[in-house]
C-alpha cells in the first residue's frame, strides 16, 4: 500500500482518487482454485450427464440406438418418440401413451396442493396465534409422525378409505396427500407466522376480530411468500409421488410417474428406448419447470424442511 | 396471549367442573374447530393407524385383517424368509453407503461452493435439479445408462476399450452400488444445499480467529466449523436416514428387485405381502420392523435434540 501511495504522489494528478482499496486481487489462476474448479466440474459433469443422456436418446431412432453409442447427438431431430411416448406408447395393459396420466397426475396435484396448503396454514396460525391445550402436543406428535415410513400407514388407510367408499378413486389420493404434506406444511407456516411481528394480530383482536376474519383480512395478505414456497413444494412432491398414486388412485387414476413406470419396465416385446426416454423426460419436465422458474424459492423450500421451529 | 390471561381470570371464577368443560371445549373454539383436520390427523392416522398395524402385525390374518392372535409368529416367520433377510442386509449396506457418501460429499462440495468461487449460482441449479425429479424418473435413466447391451458399457466398448466392464444392474453382487450412483445422483446436491447454509451460518469472527492463529483453512473446516454444524449435520442425518428406510421407488424403477432377490427392500416386502402377496399379517409384521428401526434412529436424535436443550437451561 505505502509503495502505491509514493507512486501516486510523483505520478500525474490524473491518478490522484483511483487509489486501489481493498485487499490485493488474487490471480484467478492459483493451483488451489484450478483443483476447486475441477473437482466443481467434474461433479457438474456426474449431474448433468443423465440429463444429456436422457434427452438425447428420446431424439435418436432405434437403429441409432442399436449402434450402440449414448453419447453421440442424434442424426436428426426426430419428435417420433415423443409424439408415441405422449399418445400410444403401452403400458402392458393398454397402449395410450402418457396422456392419461398426465392429466391424472393434474387432477390429483392441483386439489391436493390447494387442500393441503390451506389445512397447513390454517394449522399454523392457529397454533402460533390461538393456543389451545394440547396444541404444541398434537404438532410435537405430527412432526414426529412425518419420520414413520409410510408403509406404515398403508394398510389402516386403505381400509378406512374402503370404508368411506372412495378407495381407489381421486378423493382418496388427495387425502392421502393432505395427511402426509400436513406436518411439512404446518412447520413452515408456523415458522412464517411465528416471525410476524405479534403486535399486528394483537390489534385486530382489540378492534374485535375473530379467528377467521384475522385469517383472511390479516395473514393471508401477508404471507404470499411463503405460499409460493408451500405450492413449489407441494407441486414437486405430489407430481413426484408413486406409491399413493399406485395404492389409492385405482387403475383409471394411476399418476404419470405410475404409468411411466409401467411403459418402461411391464411393457411386452422389444423395448423402445428412445419412447422410454421420451416419456420419462416429459415426466420429469413439469418439476424440471418449476424448479428452473422458482430457482431461489425451491431451495427455500426443501431447506424448509431442514429448519427446525 | 393476551386474551390467555383474560379467559383464565373468567375460568377460576366458575366452579370446577364446569370451568374444565368450558376450557377443554369452549375456550378457543374456533382455533379448536379449525385445528380439527390435524388433530385427526394425529389421532386417527399417525396414533391410530400405527396401532392398529402393530396390533394386527400379532394376527395371523391373510387375505383381510381379521386374524387371531398368534404372537410372535409372523416375527418369526418373517425372519425365517430369506427375501426378508436379504431385503434387510441390503437396506443396511446401502443406507450406510448411502449416508457416508452423502454427508461426505455434500459436504465436501458445500466448503467448494464456500471458497468464494465464480458461477455459484449455476453450480448450485446443476447440482440440485436431480432432486427436483421423482425416484422413478431417476431410477429410469440410470437404468438405460447402465443397461448392458446398449448403454455405457457398450459404448465405451465401441469406443476402443473392448475389456470395459459395467454390468452394476445385471450383477447381483453389484446392483447395490448401482443403486448407490443413482441415488447419490439424486440427493448429493440436497445435503450440499443443507450443508453450505450450515456453513454460511457460522460466525465470521470464528475464521478471523483461526487465520490469526495461524490455522490451515481445512483444518479450520474440520477441527472447528465441522463441530459447530452439529445442528445441521444431525439434521441432515436424520433427513438422510428415513428416506434411506423408505427407499422403495428407485428401485422399482431401477431394478425392480432384481436380479433375482439381489436388490430387494423392506418398503418392497411390505408393499408385495400386502397387496399382491395376500398376507397381510406378514406385511404389518414387516412394516413394524420398519417403524422400529426409525424408532431406533429417532432416539438419539430427539434425546440431542430436546433432552440436551433441557439440562442446558
Amino acid at each position: 500500500m505505502s509503495q502505491t501511495a509514493t507512486m501516486a504522489g510523483s505520478a500525474p494528478d490524473t491518478a490522484v482518487g483511483v487509489e486501489p482499496r481493498g485487499p490485493r486481487p488474487k490471480p484467478f489462476f492459483t493451483p488451489t482454485k484450478i483443483i476447486i474448479y475441477s473437482v466443481l466440474v467434474f461433479f457438474t459433469l456426474y449431474f448433468l450427464f443423465p440429463l444429456y443422456v436422457m434427452v438425447v436418446t428420446s431424439f435418436k431412432t432405434m437403429p441409432e440406438i442399436r449402434f450402440g453409442n449414448i453419447f453421440a447427438l442424434p442424426n436428426q431431430i426426430n419428435f417420433d418418440a415423443w409424439i408415441k411416448a405422449w399418445t400410444s406408447a403401452c403400458t402392458g395393459l393398454t397402449c395410450e401413451g402418457l396422456a392419461p396420466g398426465f392429466w391424472n397426475s393434474v387432477k390429483i396435484t392441483i386439489p391436493s396442493t390447494i387442500v393441503s396448503i390451506f389445512i397447513a396454514a390454517v394449522n399454523g396460525y392457529a397454533l402460533i396465534n390461538w393456543r389451545f391445550k394440547g396444541s404444541e402436543l398434537f404438532f410435537a406428535i405430527l412432526i414426529f409422525g412425518s419420520f414413520i415410513p409410510y408403509q406404515v400407514f398403508l394398510y389402516p388407510l386403505v381400509m378406512i378409505t374402503r370404508e368411506m367408499g372412495i378407495f381407489g378413486t381421486l378423493q382418496a389420493v388427495i387425502i392421502v396427500h393432505t395427511i402426509f404434506g400436513m406436518p411439512i406444511l404446518t412447520l413452515l407456516f408456523r415458522n412464517y407466522f411465528g416471525s410476524l411481528p405479534q403486535e399486528l394480530f394483537k390489534a385486530a383482536r382489540v378492534d374485535g376480530a375473530g379467528f377467521w376474519r384475522i385469517f383472511f383480512e390479516i395473514m393471508l395478505p401477508m404471507s404470499l411468500p411463503i405460499f409460493v414456497v408451500a405450492l413449489i413444494l407441494q407441486v414437486t412432491g405430489i407430481w413426484n409421488d408413486f406409491l399413493f398414486g399406485v395404492v389409492f388412485a385405482g387403475t383409471k387414476n394411476l399418476p404419470m410417474t405410475v404409468q411411466l413406470n409401467n411403459i418402461v419396465n411391464s411393457a411386452q416385446g422389444t423395448p423402445e428406448y428412445n419412447v422410454n426416454m421420451a416419456a420419462t423426460v416429459l415426466t420429469g419436465l413439469v418439476p424440471l419447470i418449476i424448479y428452473f422458474v422458482s430457482g431461489k424459492l425451491f431451495v427455500r423450500g426443501v431447506a424448509a424442511g431442514a429448519v427446525k421451529g | 396471549m393476551a386474551d390467555t390471561a383474560v379467559q383464565r381470570v373468567e375460568g377460576a371464577g366458575i366452579s370446577g367442573q364446569r370451568g374444565f368443560l368450558r376450557k377443554t371445549f369452549v375456550h378457543n373454539l374456533p382455533a379448536k374447530i379449525a385445528a380439527l383436520p390435524m388433530i385427526a390427523t394425529v389421532l386417527i392416522v399417525f396414533v391410530g393407524c400405527t396401532v392398529w398395524t402393530i396390533y394386527y402385525s400379532f394376527t395371523n390374518s391373510k387375505l383381510l385383517p381379521t386374524g387371531k392372535f398368534v404372537g410372535f409368529e409372523q416375527y418369526e416367520r418373517l425372519f425365517g424368509t430369506s427375501r426378508w433377510n436379504v431385503s434387510v442386509t441390503n437396506l443396511i449396506s446401502y443406507g450406510a453407503m448411502s449416508l457416508v457418501f452423502t454427508l461426505v460429499l455434500g459436504f465436501l462440495l458445500a466448503v467448494l461452493m464456500d471458497q468464494k468461487i465464480r458461477f455459484e449460482s449455476a453450480f448450485r441449479t446443476i447440482m440440485l435439479y436431480p432432486f427436483a425429479l421423482s425416484f422413478i424418473v431417476t431410477g429410469l435413466v440410470w437404468q438405460w445408462i447402465m443397461n448392458p447391451t446398449l448403454g455405457l458399457q457398450t459404448t465405451i466398448r465401441n469406443l476402443g476399450w473392448t475389456g470395459f466392464s459395467f454390468d452394476w444392474i445385471a450383477n447381483p453382487r453389484m446392483v447395490l452400488f448401482a443403486l448407490l450412483i443413482a441415488g447419490l445422483w439424486q440427493g448429493v446436491g440436497f445435503c450440499m444445499v443443507l450443508m453450505l447454509a450450515g456453513l454460511r451460518g457460522v460466525d465470521d469472527e470464528i475464521w478471523k480467529a483461526a487465520r490469526v492463529d495461524g490455522i490451515p483453512t481445512w483444518r479450520t473446516y474440520i477441527s472447528i466449523v465441522l463441530p459447530m454444524m452439529r445442528g445441521v449435520l444431525v439434521t441432515a442425518v436424520v433427513l438422510i436416514g428415513s428416506g434411506i428406510v423408505r427407499l422403495y421407488d428407485l428401485v422399482v424403477a431401477l431394478t425392480n428387485g432384481g436380479p433375482g432377490i439381489s436388490s430387494e427392500v423392506p418398503a418392497k416386502y411390505v408393499y408385495n405381502y400386502m397387496f399382491s402377496g395376500g398376507n397381510i399379517g406378514q406385511g404389518l409384521a414387516a412394516a413394524s420392523m420398519m417403524l422400529l428401526t426409525v424408532v431406533i434412529i429417532m432416539i438419539p436424535w430427539a434425546y440431542l435434540e430436546f433432552g440436551g436443550k433441557g439440562r442446558q437451561s
